[in-house]
């Protein structure tokens, strides 16, 4: 099929202008505003240099969100990567697969409903009075482990963190079965012959064979708990004081509530590094995995 | 003998399998269903017995919710994912047509110039996309989010069409192009219809996205008319500081539309998800 020259530029021009105008070069500006002390519209940015880069690292609501953003990230990457792999194995595995359809479906649920309304939820569920989870813990006598989940320091955001367990593990466990359900079958019979046993078939078949799917749902959950962005915000705002902020929402805070635009956008390009060298991280290591 | 003994805790093995499956559905469905009990209460009830059945079914709860603005709510994040998922898919999918099937000189700088913004996150570019999208008046509008969205998606939705129509054979275009249809017909009425599943899944994945999307909406809009649901919702939860029971009727609502999308799509879901994460 021979077309003008020029045709395949102008069917690509719409995706790489919008990529290039709203992407990249934002991502520029804000590397440029990230070294200046100024607010929004404002008419003279004062040149501080790398100054908010040196109150980032010294600013101990960032640190503490950072803090918060990594217990979120190895929570994750513990329950939903890995609790959601096992629980693909056992649904994979041979007479249990008839009826995992079921299982697939409900676990991935709570990952479809509004985001917004999953946090609403659990903040219901985490009320002192009335709340889900104070009203068991008295069904079963142990008042003494109530707490007022969202409104305390110590754990709010772990209470943060178990929502997103529940509302995300069975996206990943989706992602790890339709990985296994391309594992040839025939691998699994040949080992069956030789007498394997399931945990044995699972460590020197399935996961070997996955590998790359397991890879890519760390790295999404990897970055996805860098972002973290919503269910903070729904649920604490950051509170009690800066407890369970993360960089996101003191992001928000700072560009939005306080108008420090500088400082925001040094933690914006804080993340851009952080994110991109994840990425750069788990790329190079998938490619060495293979050999 | 030997048989019957395998057999034994192979039984007993699927019986643990599933009962551990059991248990995990059950902690996953009880604070759903636990909230769609309360939504049907009073205030007053939900204090008092949260984990019994209402007294009395308030379906009243419902109706107080929507008129009280979730109808608006939803109205916009209909228009607002509609409009973004339209555009997302027109614009993807030209892009990655011509980068599957054309040859030409800047195609692979232009087609790793798309896909690198993958890489870059919404919070890098917030701050300057405020700026420039206030300066020229997009403050407060669909259009800002229009923009928004059609930009974050495009990237991912470019990377998932164009695996699927470098697949596609040649032949039916090629044929289509000897008969004299120019490259425009042979996009809308040849490429389009055979890349109706991918171009599907693409759109289920960037509409679910846009439905959801929280951080923009929030900084852009600012009057309650224009409010997409998640924005909406948490204003609603300031409305209604005190009546539980309507908030979680808020909810209910709120979530039905992606659940009832997912539980018929359920395929094209798991296709456009596991195609996009599992490179090929």
């Amino acid at each position: 099929m021979r077309v003008k020259w020029y045709v395949p530029y102008l069917f690509v021009l719409p995706a790489l202008a919008l990529v290039v105008c709203i992407l990249y070069y934002p991502v520029v500006q804000n590397i440029y505003t990230s070294f200046f002390a100024t607010t929004a519209f404002s008419s003279n940015p004062r040149f501080i240099g790398l100054d908010n880069y040196i109150e980032l690292f010294s600013d101990v609501e960032v640190l503490t969100a950072l803090r918060n953003n990594i217990y979120y990230a190895i929570t994750c990457l513990i329950f939903q990567c890995g609790g959601g792999l096992l629980l693909a194995i056992l649904m994979e595995s041979k007479p249990v697969r008839k009826i995992a359809g079921v299982y697939r479906t409900i676990y991935y649920i709570p990952s479809v409903i509004s985001m917004t309304a999953a946090c609403l939820l659990w903040k219901f569920i985490y009320q002192s009075r009335g709340g889900m989870v104070n009203e068991i813990l008295a069904a079963v006598g142990l008042q003494s482990l109530q707490h007022a989940w969202l409104g305390e320091a110590g754990t709010a955001i772990w209470a943060i963190i178990a929502m997103a367990q529940w509302q995300f593990m069975g996206y990943y466990c989706m992602l790890l079965c339709v990985g296994i359900q391309k594992v040839p079958d025939d691998m699994y019979e040949s080992a069956e012959i030789d007498g394997a046993t399931e945990w044995q078939k699972a460590r020197y078949i399935t996961i070997p064979s996955i590998k790359e799917t397991i890879l890519v749902c760390t790295l999404i959950d990897v970055i996805g708990c860098l972002k973290v962005f919503t269910e903070v915000y729904v649920m604490t705002l950051g509170g009690p004081g800066y407890a369970s902020h993360t960089i996101g929402t003191l992001l928000y805070q700072n560009a939005f509530i306080y108008n420090r635009m500088g400082y925001a956008a040094a933690m914006g390009t804080m993340m851009f590094i952080l994110i991109f060298v994840i990425s750069l991280l788990q790329l190079k290591l998938s490619g060495s995995g293979k050999q | 003998m030997r048989k019957k003994g395998r057999s034994a805790s192979y039984y007993i093995r699927n019986t643990i399998f599933v009962l551990v499956l059991t248990l995990i559905a059950i902690i996953i469905l009880v604070p759903m269903l636990w909230g769609v009990l309360n939504s049907f209460k009073t205030n007053r009830e939900f204090y008092s017995n949260s984990f019994g059945l209402p007294a009395e079914w308030l379906f009243s709860n419902y109706s107080t919710a929507w008129e009280a603005g979730i109808q608006d709510y939803m109205v916009n994040s209909f228009i607002v994912t509609g409009v973004s998922t339209l555009l997302i898919c027109l614009v993807s999918s030209l892009a990655a047509y011509s980068l599957a099937r054309f040859n030409f000189k800047a195609k692979n700088v232009i087609f790793y110039l798309i896909l690198g913004g993958l890489m870059v996150s919404e919070y890098c570019i917030i701050v300057p996309i405020y700026n420039m999208f206030a300066a020229v008046g997009l403050r407060d509008t669909h259009a800002a989010l229009y923009l928004a969205y059609l930009t974050l998606q495009t990237p991912f939705s470019v990377f998932l069409m164009r695996s699927y129509f470098l697949s596609m054979p040649k032949e039916i275009e090629e044929a289509a192009y000897i008969d004299g249809c120019n490259v425009l017909e042979i996009f809308f009425k040849i490429v389009v219809p055979i890349g109706k599943p991918i171009i599907f899944s693409a759109a289920l994945i960037a509409a679910v996205a846009c439905w959801n999307e929280f951080m923009f909406a929030l900084v852009f809009i600012d009057t309650q008319s224009l409010m997409t649901i998640p924005l909406g919702l948490q204003t609603f939860q300031g409305q209604f500081r005190t009546n539980w029971s309507v908030t979680l009727a808020a909810c209910v609502i709120s979530s039905l539309p992606l659940l009832i999308a997912f539980l018929t799509a359920q395929k094209q879901f798991v296709r456009g998800l596991s195609a996009g994460s599992v490179k090929e």
